[in-house]
């Protein structure tokens, strides 16, 4: 069974008026269990609203999604998935740890089971110390390790980020990154990854699904499998720059074919 | 802050203010200012603590009309505002209403009120401080429970949240500091009403009464005493609704996340 299906699916916002957006066209896609998918391409290419399609906070014009072999609007209804975003949004009225128990809140579970979970989920996110911290008071990479802790809260199998890294510094995006295949190969989690950087995608991913706008949709996928273990030496490795060089051309190809000179504008080279 | 930091803090305005004061005084010496034109501030001050016990009196009248006023309209501008987040067609009915009313001076209102009631019923003017304060207390926090981050909306839509969880667990939080911050505009504000609206007759008991009939009487200076006892008043109002605000944001980034 795969983590996440996606079959002939499209997403038409506006439709019918002048106003029409074909946001998604005939997209499919299929994400193995434990498979690291990130999705990049030019603003517009609808990358973060398929994103949003499997997450069920958006419903598909036409096409199916499936995640965990139930439809998208039943995975969410039994929270198979965590979700996190560009901005951490975590509530400042609730301490770090209370922002991690909130989906477990939610599900009902009693606050000693509750504390017992947010204590693990900090220890996993290394942060062990700043449970009763608030949000404020935590840097912006720090909030966004607590950001990833809550949406892993409920253990859920599959993980949805859409450019949860944007807003770091490089510095902290390269740690994050680090981090965030840690704590996945730790907790064997399914991650679909939006993105704007192509050396993000390629470091972090299994395969690289490379978007096109006007309408959007996929144009090609890249097999980048830079092994088990990587660290701070695989970024300097070949396999690591023809991977980045891989997936630039296949963008460079989303440019070319619509003579655009704004397509690829939105895609970051670092 | 440091010690003589804020004790430079106080020490500045409270200079200013004696020496404005001794200005004053030495300004009615010197041109030798009849007492129905200004009083010096002595002599407000002797009357002040001479009349304490009648200023307390009165305070006391006015004071519990705007404290009456202020809560009765708080409650219902707080029920008000829930229906109209539930709700939003009403939101865009009410709120230009509301709004509109707050540009104008309604407390003339209570003209209209006192032919409603009995002579010397305080109701009047009680409808009228409940009036100003609801209409702050509802556009602000009405505000509070609509303009919630999107990010917090899809993070609670991805955990299945039904309307009621993310109303308790994020909508009324966030209306929180918007509260504190419509109680801090109408206190002040349920003070200054209840004031005026002894203008406009009925009991000759509060502070506002009090003011006007001594400035008819040409006894300036008690009308002074009178009008420090509303000032003080008036500030006492204010200082509660800065320390509930603090008491109730201690240890909490909300305030200081609506002030960044």
């Amino acid at each position: 069974m795969s983590a996440v299906h996606v079959a002939g699916v499209s997403k038409i916002f506006n439709q019918g008026t002048p106003k029409q957006v074909d946001a998604l066209v005939d997209v499919n896609l299929t994400v193995e269990p434990g498979e690291f998918v990130s999705l990049i391409g030019p603003s517009g290419c609808g990358k973060s609203t398929l994103l949003r399609l499997i997450a069920n906070l958006l419903e598909p014009t036409t096409g199916a999604v499936t995640v965990n072999g139930k439809t998208a609007a039943q995975s969410r209804l039994d929270q198979d998935y965590g979700m996190a975003f560009q901005q951490a949004g975590l509530f400042d009225w609730r301490s770090v740890a209370k922002n991690i128990e909130l989906p477990l809140e939610l599900k009902g579970w009693d606050t000693e089971k509750r504390a017992a979970r947010a204590k693990e989920m900090l220890e996993l996110v290394k942060l062990p110390e700043f449970a009763d911290l608030m949000p404020w008071q935590l840097s912006g990479g720090m909030q966004q390790r607590i950001a990833i802790a809550r949406a892993l809260a409920a253990h859920p199998p599959l993980l949805l980020m859409d450019e949860p890294f944007g807003a770091l510094d490089e510095m902290t995006r390269e740690y994050m990154q680090g981090e965030l295949l840690r704590i996945c190969a730790e907790t064997k989690t399914t991650v679909v990854f939006v993105t704007h950087s192509i050396p993000e995608a390629v470091y972090l991913s299994n395969r690289v699904v490379v978007m096109s706008p006007r309408p959007g949709r996929i144009t090609e996928v890249i097999n980048v499998n830079l092994g088990e273990n990587r660290s701070e030496d695989t970024r300097a490795a070949d396999n690591f720059f023809a991977g980045i060089t891989a997936v630039r051309e296949a963008l460079r190809g989303t440019h070319a074919d619509h003579a655009n000179a704004g397509a690829i504008r939105g895609v970051e080279d670092r | 802050m440091t010690f003589a930091n804020r004790l430079r803090n106080i020490a500045t305005p409270f200079f200013f203010g004696v020496a404005f004061l001794a200005f004053w005084e030495g300004a009615v010496k010197f041109f030798n200012l009849k007492p129905y034109f200004l009083a010096p501030p002595s002599k407000i001050l002797s009357n002040f603590f001479d009349n304490a016990s009648r200023i307390w009196e009165a305070a006391s009248v006015s004071g519990m009309n705007a404290l009456v006023g202020l809560i009765a309209g708080t409650v219902f501008g707080v029920a008000m505002s829930f229906i109209l987040s539930r709700f939003r067609f009403l939101n865009s009915l009410i709120t230009p209403l509301a709004i509109a009313l707050n540009a104008v001076p309604i407390f003339v209102l209570v003209a209209v009120l006192n032919n409603m009631y009995s002579i010397t019923s305080e109701i009047p003017r009680r409808i009228m401080v409940s009036l100003v304060v609801y209409f702050i207390v509802l556009v602000n926090v009405a505000k509070g429970l609509t303009q919630v981050k999107s990010t917090h909306l899809e993070i609670m839509r991805s955990y299945a949240a039904s309307d009621i969880q993310i109303l308790r667990k994020v909508r009324v939080p966030n209306a929180v500091p918007y509260l504190f911050t419509a109680l801090k505009i109408s206190a002040p504000a349920a003070v200054i009403t209840s004031f005026v609206s002894e203008y406009f007759g009925g009991s000759q008991n509060g502070l506002g009464s009090r003011i006007t009939s001594n400035i008819a009487n040409s006894k300036n200076a008690a009308a002074w005493a009178y009008v420090l006892g509303a000032c003080l008043l008036g500030l006492v109002f204010y200082l509660v609704s800065v320390v509930l605000e603090n008491v109730a944001s201690r240890g909490n980034g909300a305030t200081n996340n609506t002030n960044k």
